[in-house]
């Protein structure tokens, strides 16, 4: 049986434990020419503004003046049906896309890892394409390709008799836009994730499989994909965490409307911070992303990290 | 078996067995509309690029490349000074990919290599910043640049993200298996310990470095959300800034905007099909062990 730790997901390369110091090292300065200048950057434009962000999520600007008022802005979150929505906003996507998308990833990756597949390098750069296209650039094809009137999407339905469907203005239709653009881009980006993953299992898997009679479909439930959990994981992870952080596509294509339909937290902090100027609750909103994105990521190791007895 | 035993000439069973013929097929079949799918936007850009607004809502939209692609593109350094915008761009990503990946070598060696007091620390405070999304650290960052006179300048687009502990740590590993004795030995010959970082030890994990720039200057490329507070006049804009604004216009130009997206994307896509390899491999991440 695998030691306990193969079953994490392998993505952050932990450092290894320093050898235990026996007395105290002297400062030496040949080390520090190396890692000084990341240090200080590090201190500077993260350690500072991370504690500054801290204490100004327990702030709130009154007659010009900031002033502590404790959990004040905490609380207000709670009872802002704008933020309120935002969550729901990203919830949704969590449970429909990322879930969509990871099984599409998966099949894609299992069809591109076909041993009699040819041109197999061209196929992966195909379905990795679109995640090297500038995030923004890709939100403006998509406002352009899912116009109301005109756009080509409707004018491909309306072949069919269907339509015209408003992707952009519609709460309904935008969010069901906002999850087909994100899959479009992040689909092909994870299934090259998987299909590398895939190819890291030895063929005498796939072949002992086949000796033993299993069809193609039943060595990839029961034998590939238990296998491959520790990536599967690690792209579950990383969407989660992209999706908490969503900005770029919902605020480039709808700019979070209509009526907040694609809001997401950090639009709604972008706004409330940049637009309002309110830097006390943009900066507790920013918190609660951040211990959404910590109580999510450790759920998912914990609910699916672990290998299940057999 | 059976199938396996009577197929003498050893041919792949996908020859012979219908069945798997057919789901062969299906698979192609599934490919291929996953294709078409991946890449009618590119498409759909590129042909939109070289027609005007007015033609490309028209029914049936135009589907060969039209003769406006010029005009375009004067109207693009009209209304936002395009070419402008491109050198930015291409300017902050450079300097920014340059600078980033040499502080990170710097770092994953001095990290890889040294024992010394204050390591733990660092680690510590790397890890940290992997975990803690940046839209955190926004606010007081946009307050620091506006107290330090510097919004609207390049150095305020570059310098926060500078020190990333993702590159950090990908060069740290490369360099943990470089041998000590040639350390060792490079020493004993009297190389000062800059001279043998970069003549003895940076060729040597020249795969993790190409990885390493390539993804730093697609992110930096990408970067939206920062330049969008710091940038605020057309003359110093990057192309995803530049981009958002001609969205947000009262009469937006579509035909202007998707060149302009096709500009966006074409660096990154050249650069992807020069260098696919160390694109998976720094988008992996570390993910996969290859």
């Amino acid at each position: 049986m695998a030691a306990p730790t193969s079953t994490l997901p392998p993505a952050p390369v932990v450092a290894p434990p320093p050898p235990p110091v026996k007395r105290r090292q002297r400062f030496r300065v040949i080390p520090w020419v190396f890692a000084g200048p990341a240090a200080v950057l590090f201190v500077v434009f993260f350690a500072y503004p991370l504690g500054a962000s801290l204490f100004q999520s327990f702030t709130a600007e009154r007659d010009g003046a900031s002033v502590w008022v404790g959990f004040d802005q905490y609380r207000r979150m709670a009872s802002d049906p704008a933020f309120l929505e935002s969550l729901f906003n990203v919830g949704l996507i969590l449970v429909i896309q990322v879930p969509l998308m990871v099984g599409l990833a998966l099949l894609l990756a299992g069809l591109l890892n076909q041993s009699w597949l040819r041109f197999r390098g061209t196929w992966r750069a195909i379905y990795f394409l679109p995640a090297v296209t500038t995030l923004v650039a890709y939100a403006v094809v998509f406002q352009v390709l899912l116009k109301t009137d005109g756009g080509l999407v409707n004018q491909f339905l309306s072949l069919f008799g269907a339509g015209p469907v408003d992707w952009l203005n519609d709460p309904t239709w935008a969010r069901i836009s906002l999850i087909a653009s994100l899959t479009w881009r992040w689909a092909g980006y994870n299934a090259v994730i998987l299909l590398a993953g895939l190819q890291a299992i030895g063929k005498e898997q796939y072949e002992a499989a086949a000796l033993d009679g299993a069809g193609t479909f039943a060595t990839y439930r029961r034998i590939i994909v238990p296998q491959l959990r520790p990536v599967i994981l690690f792209c579950a992870v990383t969407s989660t965490i992209g999706t908490l952080q969503l900005f770029d596509e919902n605020y480039v294509l709808t700019r979070g409307g209509p009526d907040n339909a694609t809001l997401s937290p950090v639009v709604y902090l972008y706004k409330t911070g940049f637009e309002q100027l309110d830097f006390g609750y943009a900066a507790a909103i920013a918190w609660v992303v951040v211990a959404l994105i910590a109580v999510l990521s450790l759920a998912q190791f914990f609910l699916f990290g672990r290998e299940k007895r057999r | 078996m059976s199938t396996a035993q009577a197929d003498v000439r050893n041919e792949p069973a996908v020859r012979k067995n219908p069945a798997r013929r057919l789901a062969g097929l299906a698979v192609g079949l599934v490919l291929v509309l996953g294709a078409v799918i991946s890449l009618v936007p590119f498409v759909w850009m590129a042909i939109a690029s070289t027609h005007s607004t007015r033609d490309l809502f028209t029914s049936p939209p135009p589907f060969l490349p039209g003769g406006q692609l010029l005009d375009n593109l004067s109207r693009l350094e009209e209304t936002i000074g395009f070419s402008r915008v491109m050198l930015n761009s291409i300017g902050i990503a450079l300097v920014h990919t340059a600078l980033s990946a040499l502080i990170s070598a710097m770092c994953g060696y001095g990290l890889a290599k040294f024992r010394f007091r204050g390591r733990g620390l660092l680690l510590g405070v790397i890890l940290a910043t992997m975990m803690i999304p940046f839209q955190v650290l926004l606010v007081p960052l946009f307050q620091m640049m506006a107290s330090l006179g510097w919004v609207n300048s390049y150095q305020a687009v570059i310098l926060p993200f500078l020190a990333s502990s993702f590159g950090i740590l990908l060069m740290r590993q490369g360099f943990l298996d470089f041998p000590d004795e040639l350390l060792e030995s490079a020493r004993i010959d009297g190389s000062s310990e800059l001279r043998t970082f970069y003549t003895v030890v940076l060729p040597c994990v020249r795969p993790q470095l190409g990885a390493l720039v390539i993804f730093t200057f697609m992110s930096a490329w990408n970067s939206f959300i920062w330049p969008l507070l710091m940038l605020n006049s057309e003359d110093t804009y990057t192309v995803p800034v530049a981009l958002n604004t001609l969205t947000g216009l009262s009469r937006v130009d579509h035909s202007g905007l998707m060149l302009g997206s096709l500009l966006a994307t074409l660096p990154l896509m050249l650069l992807f099909l020069c260098f696919q390899r160390q694109f998976v491999s720094g988008l992996l991440g570390g993910a996969v062990k290859q």
